[in-house]
């Protein structure tokens, strides 16, 4: 080391110089280590706080009963979880189909221009805010049937739900090996039948996952429900199939009058009960909550546990090989 | 046994074999019917946007290029169906950029973290924690906002920043108080905006830094560089235009945020700027007024306030999908070669 240029000058001092940019290490490492934390702070005081607050309202009456009318105790949010139940069921059979058959485009024919308009189009629908969603599926269908209806409120979901469903199924889709596709048309399949009997089972786990995720994400959406389904706290099937039936309508006309009323769900409830101001109902909305987010992280958790164990399950296979 | 079998031809009908042929025994039909599909989801973001366009048209006549340029008077009226969405747009716009200013250093600070520093088996329930913290629903998020956060941190905090920096000259537009007791204001929203985005951000940041290549940290901690130094002047550097592409994705969430947003921004016009007085967004403005909309002018508007939304979304997301795009792709030919 060349000692006759050392001054005594502390910032020209290596040994300094090397001990200040050692205690920045230090302190940008640890940072970045608190910043994690910091960033997982909000995770957990809510769910905490939303189990602490809504545990006390939850027993039987809130999963079977119709809320009762303002001011009185009691009651429960039947209408809600049903109406989430119908609006996620209606949403999936809307979204899953044409879901899954663009996806299998996208995986096939990825470079063509309709596969990168495709690819596009899903990025550029899953930025659209959900209200916007909500406003459109207000203009096509409440508008065309002249009142608000839970199909409305599914298509919205239907909408939300399909980018989610087209990524992770033509990711799965491209992950099934080449060969497999090749045996089968080999064989004298079809592409439709190696599509529907061959590739679609190989994939279907991750398909499942992105299903999963998108209920999760249109089971708590509100904003485009505001004014599709737009919420009704009468709305019981039960109630709707035993007055059809008493009255002799066929099936499909209980379906339909299913399908045409307005119709509650959960974030919904949860919307409007937190700004009023009589108590009980901002007890019954922390209820709620809880109810909405087991529902959700539930659906999340087991998405990714499904993917995680079947990744190790194919690891040890090929493996054991 | 000893029976002449037939041949297959005379099993198949002429015609059969014909509308197999030309049908490629159905693949024509499948063919069809994915394309079919693929234009659907198109043709649906098409359809969003003329749908948008088409019931906007009243207002886009009535108010023309004056509705949406900045103004300081307020003119958002029902009754008299004037309308002007410019404090809406105002709302969005500074909300967005709190939520984007608090949430961009820690989402840096995570992002470095799990792709750079955090041992391996860490890294995977951390992500998960992250992924859980997005998939709350944003009325949730708006519950807790409501009775936690206002009262707790954002009255307090509301109070003490006027005091500050309200007094602070050019600064004190921005701060000028009263806060209302409730703590309802612009600066509750973009705290709330910010916990929401920091998942989006920090996930497509550390996707970005993950494709960063080796021999980039190799070369400059052979160099004598310091593990942060490396990240500071090396690693970040490299994903620039991914980290900026992760931004703008924040951002797009956080303008069309809804439900959490208006439940703490206290929804009123009034024609200050400050960061501590309640106030409006756009998507919040139609959340509140779309289904109870007393004219068909003022649907109009509100559809036209949602058709600046969709514009503004449309772009911004165009834009991140290429810079991230642009990193991920240089990132494995390089590690590669």
């Amino acid at each position: 080391m060349n000692t006759a240029g050392r001054s005594d000058h502390p910032r020209l001092d290596p040994r300094a110089g090397r001990m200040r940019r050692r205690a920045a290490n230090r302190l940008m490492l640890l940072l970045a280590g608190l910043m994690t934390i910091l960033a997982l702070v909000p995770l957990f005081w809510i769910v905490g706080y939303v189990i602490y607050r809504g545990s006390g309202s939850l027993n039987l009456a809130f999963f079977t009963q119709l809320p009762r009318p303002l001011g009185m105790e009691g009651g429960g949010v039947l209408s809600a979880i049903q109406g989430t139940l119908l609006l996620s069921l209606l949403a999936c059979i809307m979204a899953i189909p044409p879901g899954m058959l663009a996806a299998l485009y996208a995986a096939r024919h990825p470079n063509t221009p309709l596969g990168v308009a495709l690819r596009f189009g899903t990025d550029v629908l899953s930025g659209v805010p959900s209200i916007v969603i909500g406003l459109f599926c207000y203009s096509v269908v409440v508008k065309a049937q002249g009142h608000f209806s839970g199909l409305a409120g599914a298509a919205a979901l239907a909408i939300i739900m399909m980018p989610t469903i087209i990524r992770t199924t033509e990711e799965m889709v491209r992950l099934v090996p080449q060969t497999l596709r090749e045996a089968s048309l080999a064989l004298g399949a079809p592409e439709w039948k190696t599509s529907l009997s061959v590739i679609l089972p190989a994939a279907v786990n991750g398909i499942v996952t992105g299903v999963l995720l998108g209920i999760a994400r249109a089971s708590g959406e509100t904003a485009p429900l505001l004014f599709t389904a737009l919420g009704n706290e009468q709305f019981e099937i039960g109630r709707i199939i035993r007055n059809g039936a008493a009255s002799g309508a066929g099936f499909l006309e209980i379906a339909a009058s299913i399908f045409s009323q307005p119709v509650d769900s959960l974030p919904l409830t949860l919307w409007k009960y937190a700004q009023q101001p009589y108590p009980e109902r901002v007890e019954q909305s922390w209820a709620v909550a809880l109810v909405l987010m087991i529902l959700v992280l539930a659906l999340n958790i087991l998405a990714r546990a499904w993917v995680s164990s079947r990744a190790r399950f194919l690891r040890q296979t090929r493996g054991n090989k | 046994m000893h029976k002449m079998r037939p041949s297959i031809q005379t099993y198949a009908s002429p015609l059969r074999t014909r509308l197999g042929k030309a049908w490629l025994h159905g693949d024509r039909l499948w063919q069809v019917v994915l394309i079919a599909m693929s234009l659907l989801v198109i043709g649906l973001v098409a359809a969003l946007g003329v749908m948008l366009w088409r019931d906007s048209a009243a207002a886009r006549t009535a108010y023309g290029a004056g509705f949406i340029q900045p103004t300081s008077e307020v003119t958002w009226n029902p009754v008299t169906d004037e309308y002007q969405a410019w404090p809406f747009i105002y709302g969005t716009l500074i909300t967005s950029l709190v939520a984007i200013a608090l949430a961009l250093p820690v989402s840096l600070g995570v992002a470095v973290f799990l792709a750079e520093l955090c041992p391996g088996w860490l890294r995977q329930p951390l992500s998960w924690l992250l992924e859980l913290l997005a998939a709350i629903p944003s009325v949730i998020y708006g519950l807790w906002g409501i009775f936690v956060v206002l009262p707790g941190v954002i009255a307090p905090l509301g109070s003490l920043l006027v005091n500050t920096l309200g007094a602070v000259p050019g600064l004190n537009t921005f701060f000028n108080g009263p806060i209302p007791l409730s703590g309802a204001s612009r600066l509750a929203a973009g705290m709330i905006l910010s916990v929401m985005i920091i998942p989006t951000i920090a996930s497509v940041t550390r996707d970005v830094l993950l494709a960063v290549p080796d021999s980039q940290r190799e070369a400059s901690l052979a160099l004598g560089a310091t593990r942060w130094e490396s990240i500071w002047k090396v690693v970040l550097p490299y994903g620039l235009s991914g980290i900026l592409g992760a931004s703008i994705m924040g951002l797009g969430r956080a303008l069309g945020e809804t439900m959490a947003v208006t439940m703490v921004i206290g929804n009123s016009i009034d024609g200050s700027v400050s960061l501590l007085r309640p106030g409006y967004t756009m998507s919040s403005i139609i959340a509140n007024q779309f289904a109870e909309a007393v004219s068909a002018l003022h649907s109009s508007a509100l559809i036209e306030i949602g058709l600046v939304l969709f514009v503004i979304t449309l772009v911004l997301n165009s834009l991140a999908r290429l810079l991230v795009w642009r990193v991920a792709r240089r990132a494995p030919s390089e590690a590669r070669s």
